[in-house]
């Protein structure tokens, strides 16, 4: 409170210099409190007096709700008096604007891990020499500029290879998950359904979206697409995948861990369906690879996609996985100059290749180590989340990526919780889908209500996340939860025993 | 630690210990917030995860690797790597750093930051 006084009286000359301030008293306090309170909340710390533009990344701190009430309405009240007095409350208030301070903390707290990592340092460090001498092409052959360049890619080839248990010589650069999706999907498809014998595609309701508009793109040329459903628990059924299998079918493709639950899907289990049926096996891997271990022997995967930037690496690359043998058969999207086996012609970046394969190769080592933290880090959060009332975990407790926690608050619009917590960095769904207020296709597909899917938020914890952070965000959460709450009437209803499912809400 | 140095040479548990500081004195350069916890905290758990490290090449194992950590962070003949290049482009601060309460005090080999640079 001791900085409080100063602030308060800042805001207050400022407003009475305005002439509509009599006009409108009301509003004035109530500006007043709102700047008060956030100043309360960061009592004792030096605040900018000349304001801070709205940068993209940087929580406004005026704007988030506070929720110390009682700090609120003492502010309010002791400004009361205050705002109807003279012009200049203080002489400090001027100087004080003219001061420059050290900034504090603006920038929120990243809890987003699965739409994208931030750089490891190291990558960064294996990356930089090809960003500056190293630049040679590294499919020119004549010259040792080439040369060398192409011992790093390989080099990285290798890492990446022995990540998921491969063979060099399967991984296939692309450029991310996405592509190679496509590649997979679009080109296994294309090429077994040329005779016009394998015309079918199995894929799940859960999977990510460009596996979903690739399998419409195949609807639409004429192919047959089965969406398998999944349990409540988000998981498929081994069952329902056995009866799907036709014949024809070309392939299955299944994600490992799903991006918004973090359920693992049984991927060896598939893996033997698929192969004793002769049906090709693709996973989409880019949530999974670096942090579950994947062996693509032992589950029986023929093709699998990998992206850089979740698993620390940079963004721009990706890999995608394709058996020599049994030999999987695809037909490139991209044709040129037979790069990458012909089928995914193009000069490689030799600079992001290394990052991607430098990411690999700590992922590989650090595997063991990043699992156990990110997994205490992860029962910290959801036992946190857990003891609140009205709140449940989304997608199956035991088999999912512990990095990957989706908590639904009943009776909180899951938005208004994100536009709550602005200084956490959050999200309630995928990123593709994070513009639209739809809720969430994976939720839906679990049988969630429109409801529970509304009020549902994704929390992605990561190597670098620290034990403070996770701290913070329980604090803040259980706060705005409880804040969001008490304005709703639905809670109010709720309290007081009333089943929301009885009422019969009038028409409009 | 202390095992690693018992099974080392005298000198070498010295080089060991001169490892650690330096690589924690390295981490703790970092501006980034995540980096700097995560340095920090990797380094202290890697030397104490290895401490019951008897076998003198696996000693020496460790220590090339962390030597060439040290390296990355800090770089040869003094010029510095990835701390410096972390503290070319800062960002605003996380709003964790400093405690729940806010508050912004450099602590021992921190970098106190002057101003918003790089995004804008």
């Amino acid at each position: 409170m001791a900085n409080l006084a100063p602030s308060v009286l800042r805001q207050a000359s400022r407003l009475a210099s305005r002439p509509s301030v009599s006009a409108a008293p009301r509003r004035g306090v109530a500006a007043l409190s709102r700047a008060a309170t956030a100043t309360a909340r960061s009592a004792c710390k030096r605040c900018y007096v000349t304001q801070t533009r709205p940068d993209n990344a940087q929580v406004q701190v005026d704007t988030a709700i506070r929720l110390d009430r009682a700090e609120l309405e003492k502010a309010g009240v002791t400004l009361d008096a205050q705002s109807g007095s003279t012009t200049h409350v203080s002489p400090m208030a001027d100087v004080l604007k003219q001061a420059v301070k050290l900034d504090e903390g603006q920038r929120p707290i990243y809890l987003d891990m699965q739409a994208t990592t931030p750089l490891d340092p190291r990558v960064l460090d294996a990356m930089l020499p090809y960003y500056t001498g190293v630049f040679g092409n590294p499919h020119s052959r004549t010259h040792a500029y080439g040369w060398e360049s192409e011992h790093a890619v390989e080099q990285a080839r290798e890492y990446i290879a022995a990540l998921i248990g491969a063979d060099p010589k399967e991984i296939i650069f692309t450029s991310g998950a996405t592509e190679s999706n496509n590649m997979s999907i679009k080109g296994v498809a294309r090429f077994f359904g040329r005779s016009g014998k394998k015309k079918h595609v199995i894929t799940s309701q859960t999977e990510h979206k460009c596996v979903l508009d690739s399998c419409r793109h195949l609807q639409d040329e004429g192919y047959e697409v089965t969406y398998l459903p999944v349990n409540s628990n988000g998981l498929i059924d081994l069952d329902q995948l056995k009866a799907a299998i036709r014949p024809d079918t070309a392939l299955v493709s299944i994600m490992a861990v799903n991006n918004e639950i973090g359920v693992i899907q049984p991927m060896a289990e598939i893996g033997k369906i698929c192969r004793e049926n002769k049906v090709f096996f693709h996973t989409d891997a880019a949530q999974a690879v670096g942090k579950i271990p994947l062996d693509v022997n032992a589950m029986n995967v023929d093709l699998m996609s990998i992206s850089s930037h979740k698993i620390y690496g940079p963004k721009g690359i990706g890999a995608c996985y394709v058996r020599r043998r049994p030999r999987v058969r695809l037909e490139p999207i991209i044709s040129g100059g037979g790069q990458e086996r012909g089928l995914r012609s193009g000069t490689l970046a030799p600079a992001l290749v290394v990052g991607f394969g430098e990411a690999c190769r700590i992922a590989a080592e650090e595997i063991e180590y990043d699992h156990k933290r990110v997994k205490a880090l992860s029962d910290r959060l959801l036992n946190g989340l857990l003891a609140m009332e009205h709140t449940n975990q989304n997608g199956d407790p035991n088999h999912f990526y512990p990095g990957c926690v989706n908590v639904s608050f009943a009776y909180v619009e899951g938005e208004s919780l994100l536009m709550a917590l602005k200084d956490i960095a959050l999200s309630s769904g995928s990123a593709c889908t994070s513009a639209s207020l739809e809720p969430s296709y994976v939720l839906r597909a679990l049988g969630n209500s429109d409801e529970n899917a509304h009020s549902s938020i994704r929390f992605g914890i990561g190597r670098f996340t620290t034990e403070a952070e996770i701290d913070y965000v329980l604090k803040a959460v259980t706060e705005r939860v409880g804040f969001l709450r008490e304005l709703s009437p639905l809670w109010e209803l709720v309290q007081e025993g009333v089943d929301l499912n009885t009422i019969e809400w009038t028409q409009h | 630690m202390s095992a690693v140095q018992a099974a080392a040479k005298p000198e070498s548990a010295q080089r060991v210990l001169s490892l650690y500081r330096q690589l924690l004195r390295q981490g703790s350069q970092f501006s980034a917030y995540n980096f700097r916890e995560y340095a920090r905290r990797r380094t202290r758990d890697a030397f104490r995860e290895n401490k019951g490290v008897e076998d003198p090449r696996r000693v020496q194992e460790l220590v090339q690797k962390g030597l060439k950590d040290l390296q990355m962070l800090k770089g040869v003949c003094g010029i510095q790597r990835q701390t410096v290049i972390s503290q070319f482009y800062q960002s605003n601060r996380l709003v964790v750093e400093g405690g729940i309460s806010g508050k912004d005090e450099a602590g021992h080999g921190e970098t106190m930051r002057q101003k918003d640079t790089g995004w804008d």
